[in-house]
């Protein structure tokens, strides 16, 4: 199956308005406005066409046949969907796909394989940082997301001075950091040991 | 969700030409939009796009204040040093807002604009004069726990759920505007919001089609600045209550103070009731609480929420308490 072809048939259409700004008009003989776009996952060019309001998730699971990312709520309220960003964790279900043109997407697929773990997936297995392992996905991509705030030395409501760095990373400040991904099984004392097994076993 | 049409604008005045279309809306983050577009309580038919815009920088101002582009993601505001240096009280209140992922989409313009988090206003099987002008209020004799205490009406009871707009009121911030027709104004944030009154579906004073494209923060006051959140978990949750203070004393007596509460009203509640119990007074708990029964003087509960009115009480008064020992201390 081509990359194009797994999600939607429809044909794409587009316009281009002048000036400042590229627009795509519906077509009149369908209703449903469609755009080719590129989107770099992990590292690859993929191009598709999409619906203007499939959300990243949507587009990494349905279209792209990534299903390690994971729907839990739809609604930015669980951290499933936790994805990077150019180097950034956000909820890939509260964003569409047509806005993500030129950034560097990465998943869990992307994160390391059977053999060649990410540190972080290791500390995971390591730590026995899951039970079901549905919100692990989002745990994971969120953590890696979260350690390089660390290091960019980014305050949190668990910090108590704001004002004055640099934070070390206590549990209670990993907790409040990672309070963005829940985990219906509640294995969060061993997903904080896990990330605090990397964030000890990193330099500096 | 229904089915809309998307560009994507490069300059702030390519965008709010694009937005003069019928049905167009911005996206920023996205992270309100289309939350309420999934429940079709917003129904844009055209997206402009301005997650892009080069609105991100944060920049010194010469009269020694700071301008935040509307771009800038709540995390990056938060982060910043001058930021977290001059006007703490910002970056607390950021903090303890919504998740590290939410907070690295949510720019300063989507976080001032987003909308309710009453149930109802949600739900499109119920009568809400917000979201359904006429439709009536669910609320109002509904499940009101998280509802609004100060400046309600009859129509509406919804509050405002920004942390951040809490304290940008302490810090008498102004918010930059770009109308369609290229002409430029500043509002003060006290002044962005409306109260529902008659009309809780106007939310602000954005004219159709205006722009948030900054806020300025003037030099900051002086004195120690505290954001205090109460809520029913200890992250990732909306306030009950809040309260942004910033208190200076002098030899046990308060020289000045600001205080606002979050949680509690249609828009961030500056009390000017509080400030002036407290200014000139004693740094003591005597004065905390004549400041707190100042500020809920008119507040009215609706039966959920009546709780909410002495948690605010209390709540403002352990900040002051706290602010007001650190001052001394420091
Ligand atoms: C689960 C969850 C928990 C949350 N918890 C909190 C919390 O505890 N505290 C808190 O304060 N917030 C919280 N939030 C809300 C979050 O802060 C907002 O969703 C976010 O700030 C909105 O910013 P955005 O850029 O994503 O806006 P968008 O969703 O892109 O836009 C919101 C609105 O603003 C308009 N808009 C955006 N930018 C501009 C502009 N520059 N000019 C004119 N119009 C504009 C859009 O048209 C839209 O109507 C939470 C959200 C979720 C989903
Ligand atoms: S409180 Fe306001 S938003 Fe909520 S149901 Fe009533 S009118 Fe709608
Ligand atoms: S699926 Fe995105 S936060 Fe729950
Ligand atoms: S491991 Fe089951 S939800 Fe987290």
């Amino acid at each position: 199956m081509s990359e194009a072809d797994a999600g939607t048939t429809w044909a794409a259409s587009s316009g281009v308005a002048g000036g400042t700004s590229t627009a795509v008009e519906p077509r009149r003989d369908e209703a449903l406005p469609v755009l080719a776009i590129t989107l770099n996952v992990n590292g690859r060019e993929r191009r598709l066409e999409v619906d203007t309001r499939t959300s990243l998730l949507d587009t990494l699971r349905e279209h792209l046949r990534l299903s390690g990312t994971k729907k839990g709520c739809d609604h930015g309220q669980c951290g499933a969907c936790t994805v990077l960003v150019n180097g950034r964790r956000i909820y890939s279900c509260l964003t569409l796909a047509v806005m993500h043109e030129d950034d560097e997407i990465v998943t869990i697929e992307g994160m390391g394989e059977p053999g060649d773990l990410h540190p972080v997936q290791a500390a995971f297995v390591e730590c026995d940082g899951f039970q079901c392992g549905y919100c692990t996905p989002g745990q994971i991509c969120s953590a890696v997301g979260m350690l390089a705030e660390m290091d960019a030395g980014w305050p949190s409501h668990a910090t108590a001075d704001v004002s004055s760095p640099p934070i070390a990373l206590s549990d209670e400040e990993i907790r409040e950091r990672m309070s963005g991904n829940i985990c219906r099984c509640a294995a969060y004392p061993n997903i904080v040991a896990a990330i605090r097994v990397v964030s000890e076993g990193r330099p500096g | 969700m229904r089915s809309f049409t998307y560009e994507r604008a490069t300059d702030a005045r390519g965008a709010v030409a694009a937005v003069s279309r019928p049905g167009a809306k911005f996206i920023s983050g996205g992270t309100n939009l289309l939350d309420l577009m999934k429940l079709e309580v917003e129904r844009p038919s055209h997206l402009v796009d301005i997650s892009r815009l080069p609105l991100t920088d944060i920049e010194e101002l010469p009269d020694g204040g700071l301008r935040i582009g509307a771009q800038a993601t709540n995390s990056d505001t938060a982060a910043d040093a001058r930021v977290r240096t001059h006007y703490p009280v910002l970056t607390q209140a950021l903090v303890a807002g919504a998740s590290g992922q939410l907070r690295n989409k949510a720019s300063v313009g989507g976080n001032l604009l987003q909308r309710t988090r009453c149930p109802y206003f949600y739900d499109t099987a119920a009568g809400c004069n917000k979201r359904d002008p006429g439709s009536g209020c669910s609320a109002i004799g509904g499940f009101n726990r998280i509802h609004a205490i100060l400046g309600v009406s009859d129509a509406c009871i919804a509050t405002h759920p920004s942390d951040m707009a809490v304290a940008m009121t302490v810090l008498e911030a102004q918010v930059e505007l770009l109308d369609a027709d290229g002409s430029a104004r500043r509002v003060a944030v006290t002044d962005f919001h409306r109260l529902p009154g008659d009309t809780p579906h106007i939310e602000t004073v954005l004219r159709p089609g205006e722009m948030i494209t900054g806020v300025v923060l003037p030099p900051p006051p002086p004195g120690r600045q505290i954001y205090r959140k109460v809520r029913d978990r200890a992250s990732y949750e909306f306030a009950l209550v809040s309260v942004a203070v910033i208190v200076a004393t002098d030899r046990g007596t308060i020289s000045s103070a600001r205080a606002a509460f979050g949680g509690v009203a249609h828009k961030p509640w500056r009390s000017v009731e509080a400030e002036a119990a407290l200014t000139g007074h004693p740094a003591a708990m005597a004065t905390y609480r004549a400041a707190a029964e100042a500020a809920m003087r008119d507040a009215v509960g609706r039966g959920h929420n009546d709780f909410k009115i002495e948690l605010a009480r209390r709540t403002l008064c352990r900040t002051l308490a706290q602010a007001a020992q650190a001052t001394e201390a420091g």
